[in-house]
């Protein structure tokens, strides 16, 4: 990567943290309702696994989504907009913070059913093979979705069909409040999806560099039409399951563990030697981000809801 | 008298049921460590160990289907869904096998399963989270489906569904978790299949359940100032229905108004309109009418939501509809 692309990188990175640090003041103060479940922390997973990607790929994830939406280039504004339940939100306010989409940029939804999204990302790898097309299809999902059943059935399908998918999990250790350990009997995630016909490799999702390396290989297997992989980002959620965990679940000891791991800090010093870039490019690029947050929270509080009688309209294209 | 909260009146019955017979056990995600998502079955597993309390993974149709297993090995278990929208994960070990299993093998295998399920709309949280199902499980015979409104019928009515023998979908409010009641000591189990008349009335009779039947409540509050005196039906179980003390309550007042929280096609209140014109259809002054859910997937912004869900001023206004007719 050369010394543009890694600043790129870091913006995007910046940009999803400050994100989802103002969505969780604006959540407290009211502004937005709902459950919301912030991504602070795991940036790197979504950053790098997407750096690959062309605009022409898919792209879908579960309820935890702020972040996919931002990396693929959605306007912070229309995410905002949509977490307030206003008209100009990317759902027009009326999927709210877990069901994201945006049909421009190829990202397919934000599901809170956990798993559900498995076998819609099958669907998609079936459609691009059905076109002969090269694209891809990246799917996120938590490791608690690794004990759903029809998780299995789709990881099932995608090898057996050799369908173009990166299937990415974010190990982040928890399900709401139940750890890996204790809720699942094969505890090396990769290793439980490596038996349906596909590569599947633990990865650092603390590193951005080696999700990327990863992310470009499974990728490049896919649009050579050799089949799925399987990644498992080895990551950590800093805040609660959603707005509304105090995680007690978790020591003290270990949060502190994997925020002195912190992807953002780690990354910018990387750059900062390999290419050195000077602090002021940083804090420039720092308050970059400053402003498109308080743009997009200003779209937001401008806008208004759907009226009932708009949002009839909406349950059928041909009523 | 003491006054619990919904929330607590729920886990004062597993307590109890927990501590009365050693075949009850618990599970569900996140029910022990975490003391449920809802904090329903929180102390339960300091209480009674994790033999009797268990968490389990993200995996609802194993839950469901477990618990079928569990039942045919003699235990009484009692599993929740961490909220009803993902029963529809687990629908088929439901319908097909939970439903079905005692009448297809001929009367030999009772299914004393509780299934607990939180739901209902109002947080905000989309069309994912806000279902309400209760007109598509009570559709199927075989299953019954209660829906308590107050803490002490939710109290007596999970008590109630434990000891059944056969599987009970047993309803919970999200809305009504911190709702306050007086719960007598000692409360004996209530009999399923009974509705109660909350508030007597004269001119018409509003029917509800779960927390449709509070709002009917306030609606009758509210009508007093019109001075039409509304009767209010609470049903509390949704499958087996008490159409006699229905049908009673409309023979009399011979007006209704039926209040739910689902979807108007195919909901709970087309079938109590259906069951009412069977039974007294003679004696009505007026068409029953229907208060629901706005039939669109739930919303997720604020007013928009809040729009599509039945409230007190919607139920009085169909009643004085009703009562002008
Ligand atoms: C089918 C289903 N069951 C239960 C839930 C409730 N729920 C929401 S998130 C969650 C935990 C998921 O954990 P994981 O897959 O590890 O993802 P993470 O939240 O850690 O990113 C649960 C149980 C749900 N949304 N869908």
């Amino acid at each position: 990567m050369n010394r543009q692309e890694v600043l790129r990188a870091y913006r995007q990175m910046r940009l999803a943290r400050a994100f989802e640090t103002k969505v969780a003041e604006l959540y407290q103060k009211g502004r937005m309702g709902g459950f919301s479940h912030l991504y602070t922390g795991e940036e790197a997973v979504a950053v790098g696994a997407l750096w690959p990607l062309r605009p022409d790929d898919h792209v879908l994830g579960s309820y935890r989504d702020h972040v996919y939406l931002l990396v693929r280039g959605t306007d912070p504004g229309a995410v905002m907009a949509e977490l307030y339940g206003h008209s100009d939100g990317c759902c027009k306010g009326l999927g709210g913070s877990m069901h994201l989409y945006d049909r421009e940029r190829n990202f397919h939804g934000g599901y809170a059913i956990v798993a559900g999204e498995c076998p819609v990302a099958v669907g998609l790898g079936l459609s691009v093979k059905y076109r002969e097309g090269d694209q891809v299809v990246v799917c996120f999902f938590g490791d608690g979705a690794t004990n759903q059943g029809v998780y299995h059935e789709a990881l099932n399908m995608a090898g057996l069909w050799k369908l173009p998918i990166v299937f990415v999990c974010e190990n982040n250790e928890y399900a709401i409040g139940t750890s890996v350990e204790r809720s699942s009997a094969e505890r090396n995630l990769a290793r439980k999806a490596s038996v349906y016909g596909m590569p599947a490799e633990a990865v650092d999702g603390m590193d951005f560099f080696k999700m990327v390396s990863a992310a470009e290989r499974a990728v490049a297997r896919a649009r050579r039409g050799e089949g799925p992989t399987f990644i498992e980002a080895r990551c950590y959620r800093y805040r609660g399951h959603s707005m509304s965990d105090p995680a007690t679940y978790r020591s003290k000891e270990e949060v502190e563990f994997w925020r002195g791991r912190d992807v953002l800090e780690k990354l910018r010093g990387q750059i900062r030697h390999d290419f050195e870039v000077p602090d002021e490019e940083f804090d420039g690029l720092d308050a970059e981000v400053r402003e498109a947050i308080e743009a997009a929270v200003a779209v937001a509080e401008a806008g208004r809801e759907l009226s009932l009688e708009e949002a009839r309209k909406l349950v059928y294209v041909r009523p | 008298m003491p006054v619990l909260t919904y929330r607590e009146a729920l886990n004062q019955a597993l307590r109890e049921e927990l501590a009365r017979d050693p075949d009850v056990l618990l599970f569900g995600e996140d029910v022990a460590e975490y003391g449920g998502s809802f904090k329903v079955t929180q102390g339960l597993l300091q209480e009674f160990g994790p033999r009797r309390v268990l968490d389990t993974p993200i995996s609802e149709a194993a839950i469901v289907g477990t618990a079928v297993g569990l039942a045919l090995g003699g235990l009484r278990p009692v599993a929740e869904l961490m909220t009803v929208n993902f029963a529809l994960v687990a629908f088929d070990q439901i319908v097909n096998h939970l439903a079905k299993m005692y009448f297809m093998f001929g009367g030999q295998c009772p299914m004393p399963v509780t299934i607990r399920a939180p739901g209902g709309g109002g947080h905000q949280l989309g069309a994912q989270h806000s279902h309400s199902l209760e007109a598509v499980f009570s559709h199927f015979p075989g299953l019954k489906v209660v829906y308590p409104s107050t803490p002490r019928t939710a109290k007596a009515l999970l008590l109630a569904a434990i000891r059944d023998d056969d599987p009970v979908l047993f309803l919970e409010h999200e809305g009504l978790y911190n709702d306050k009641g007086e719960v007598p000591e000692g409360l004996e189990p209530l009999p399923l299949g009974r509705a109660e008349v909350v508030r007597p009335g004269e001119d018409v009779t509003l029917v509800g359940y779960g927390r449709m039947a509070r709002l009917a409540l306030e609606a009758a509050e509210a009508l007093e100032a019109d001075e039409i005196s509304a009767e209010v039906v609470d049903l509390l179980s949704l499958r087996p229905l008490d159409w006699d003390t229905v049908a009673a309550s409309v023979a009399r007042t011979r007006r209704a108004v039926v209040v739910e929280e689902c979807w108007p096609r195919c909901g709970i209140g087309a079938d109590l309109v259906a069951g009412l014109c069977d039974r007294v259809f003679w004696e009505l002054e007026a068409p029953i009418v229907r208060v629901s859910g706005e039939d669109i997937p739930a919303p997720y912004a604020r007013e928009l939501e809040q729009a599509c869900i039945p409230d007190p001023a919607k139920i009085a206004a169909a009643a004085r509809r009703v009562v002008d007719a």
